[in-house]
């Protein structure tokens, strides 16, 4: 993607003063820059060249089962692309599904990192079973929460609900697109408590207390000594949250397989069916160019924060 | 950042027994807070657990309601998944996750090093394009991708998945290996340099000694996501080269005629990257924001 991307200006402009000098050996520039080259090919080689291609094929019309009917065709994909019904659907399917997985993970991430900061007997244990979710094959949460959780008939969810009147209710296809979305927030909830856990556990406990002998409340403090700390490790599980739920495609084969219908299907499963079941290679790359100049958007945050930070912490140690 | 955890450490061991005041919660009474924290905790896991105690049931006490809670458990579903040719898969998925990683290292660590030493000008550049391929949606590059392994002859190859997860790690590997390279204390490597040390004496013993709990920790976030990988799996192999994920693809349809034997395969397809995982807890947060947050 980076060919359409430039490095954010902050970053080139200043050169970081506190790198330390640890290259003092005289090298010359290219002896120095030689460990570097196998690893940088390998990726223009592997992602930006594919990359390239799809921009190129999104100009042709091509589908792989008339392998003799290539030509140009301009714009003519992308007009497709923006005028097919079910692309726009599986673009607002894709924000939904994001925005609400991200939002509500990162707010049970909070919950749950705020109650794990404390000590208590058994913290590594606790703390070690909630990371778990993370950890399974996102295939496997899939169909844990397709058979086991919200299975109609002998699923837990309906055994948990069924006090409050809720008998074989099948949320799978009545509801898709909220099942993906709890599956989502269960496997990406303890990222984010990682993060903020992360996040309290920088905090100096000072500031804390100045703030206490000062006569906050535990709640003001909470509100205007630790949020604004927070604040970046926040963006950054936000941010970085996005960049991977986006791309959600294995949740969504094995729950609904985009369905019923089309009700469920994201970009990337939509591409999917597009490519790999219909074989049209010229609109898959259009939609996929599309969905990379969306990707930018959040990413370009995405990648400034990570600098922002790192560079941060870099300075801090010097 | 980093001079947080001896501080802590102190204040404990000072025998100040005041709780740390950050949690806004820490006005209830601490019994009552840690029971309600093991309870939540619980309830979050209770999907695990579940299926965990599924998958040693018999599949006429897998579906039942209300759920069985009590039976004698047996292994026999665990047999009949390995039964089911499940063998193959977790070969390929071994084959792809340590090849990949071992290749991760090798062309990572040389890199890493090198954006870790004086600032080259175009360091932060080179910084930013491998950290921008991370954001690269897989939908963009897939099909040129199927396209030149077609015609490579490349489809249902496990080295396809290979190379394919190399890229997918390399990003995160270079970060988190320059964020470690940058740890070592610039002092212990002058040191080695005025006892007449060359480079390669210092690299080898001085730096990897150092560097080797961080090595071991991106191998692990590399294992990890390779382990996971189910897009590139499930559309460029079929029956020679699919992995552990794609081998899950079979049970999509088992709507509560097999849900034992599936719990039983999940938990066999699982167990290795959660075991590897929960060794790697302390830097996990280190490997999901590329070195950005220890």
């Amino acid at each position: 993607m980076s060919a359409a991307t430039a490095p954010p200006r902050e970053a080139t402009a200043t050169p970081s003063p506190s790198t330390p000098a640890r290259g003092r050996a005289r090298v010359s520039g290219w002896a120095r820059r030689a460990p570097l080259l196998p690893a940088l090919v390998f990726m223009l080689v592997v992602t930006q060249l594919p990359f390239l291609a799809t921009v190129v094929y999104s100009f042709r019309s091509w589908n792989l089962l008339r392998p003799d009917s290539q030509a140009w065709v301009g714009v003519a994909n992308y007009a497709a692309v923006f005028t097919d019904r079910q692309f726009l659907g599986a673009a607002a399917n894709t924000i939904l599904i994001t925005a609400s997985c991200v939002v509500v993970a990162m707010l049970l991430g909070i919950g749950l990192a705020l109650l794990l900061d404390r000590r208590f007997p058994g913290r590594g244990v606790v703390r070690t079973l909630v990371i778990t979710p993370f950890l399974i094959l996102p295939v496997a949460t899939a169909l844990l929460w397709k058979h086991i959780m919200f299975e109609p008939v002998f699923g837990l969810v309906n055994f948990v609900l069924s006090p409050f009147g809720v008998e074989t209710f099948d949320w799978v296809s009545q509801a898709p697109v909220l099942s993906v979305v709890v599956a989502l927030v269960w496997q990406w909830t303890p990222f984010m408590m990682l993060l903020v856990l992360a996040g309290l556990q920088s905090q100096g406990g000072d500031v804390l207390e100045a703030g206490q002998v000062d006569g906050a409340s535990s709640w003001q403090s909470f509100v205007w000594i630790t949020l604004p700390h927070l604040r970046r490790y926040i963006e950054l599980g936000v941010l970085l949250g996005s960049v991977y739920v986006v791309n959600t495609f294995d949740t969504i084969y094995m729950m609904t397989q985009g369905g019923p219908g089309t009700a469920s299907a994201n970009l990337p499963f939509y591409i999917y069916q597009r490519t790999f079941l219909g074989f049209d290679i010229g609109q898959s790359a259009a939609m996929g160019v599309v969905v990379v100049v969306g990707t930018i958007i959040v990413a370009m945050l995405a990648l400034r924060l990570i600098f922002r930070t790192f560079m941060n912490a870099q300075e801090a140690r010097s | 950042m980093t001079a947080r955890a001896p501080e802590r450490a102190v204040s404990t061991t000072a025998g100040t027994r005041r709780p740390r005041p950050s949690s806004v919660a820490t006005r209830l009474p601490g019994a009552a807070l840690t029971v309600f924290t093991w309870v939540i905790g619980l309830v979050f896991v209770a999907p695990v657990l579940w299926l965990v105690l599924t998958a040693f049931k018999q599949e006429n006490q897998a579906a039942t309601n209300p759920p069985t809670l009590f039976f004698q458990p047996t292994l026999d579903r665990f047999t009949a998944v390995l039964g089911a040719d499940f063998l193959p898969y977790l070969g390929n998925s071994a084959i792809a996750t340590l090849a990949s990683t071992l290749l991760v290292l090798a062309l990572g660590l040389p890199a890493a090093y090198a954006l870790s030493i004086a600032p080259v000008k175009r360091t932060q550049d080179v910084l930013f394009f491998f950290i921008s391929t991370k954001m690269l949606p897989v939908v963009a590059v897939v099909v040129p991708i199927y396209v030149a392994a077609a015609h490579l002859s490349m489809l249902d190859n496990v080295w396809t998945l290979v190379v394919l997860y190399t890229a997918m790690n390399l990003p995160i590997a270079v970060w988190m290996l320059r964020s470690f390279f940058l740890e070592v204390p610039t002092a212990i490597v002058e040191a080695a340099r005025m006892e007449g040390a060359g480079l390669p004496r210092i690299l080898w013993s001085v730096m990897m000694p150092i560097m080797a709990p961080g090595i071991a920790a991106t191998a692990l976030i590399c294992m990890i996501f390779s382990w996971n990988e189910f897009f590139f799996a499930v559309n460029l192999t079929a029956a020679q080269a699919a992995t552990v994920p794609v081998f899950l693809t079979g049970f999509i349809t088992s709507e509560g005629l097999f849900v034992a034997q599936l719990s039983a395969a999940v938990v066999m397809a699982s167990l290795p990257i959660v075991v590897i995982g929960w060794t790697a807890q302390r830097q996990l947060v280190r490997g999901l924001s590329m070195g950005a947050v220890k």
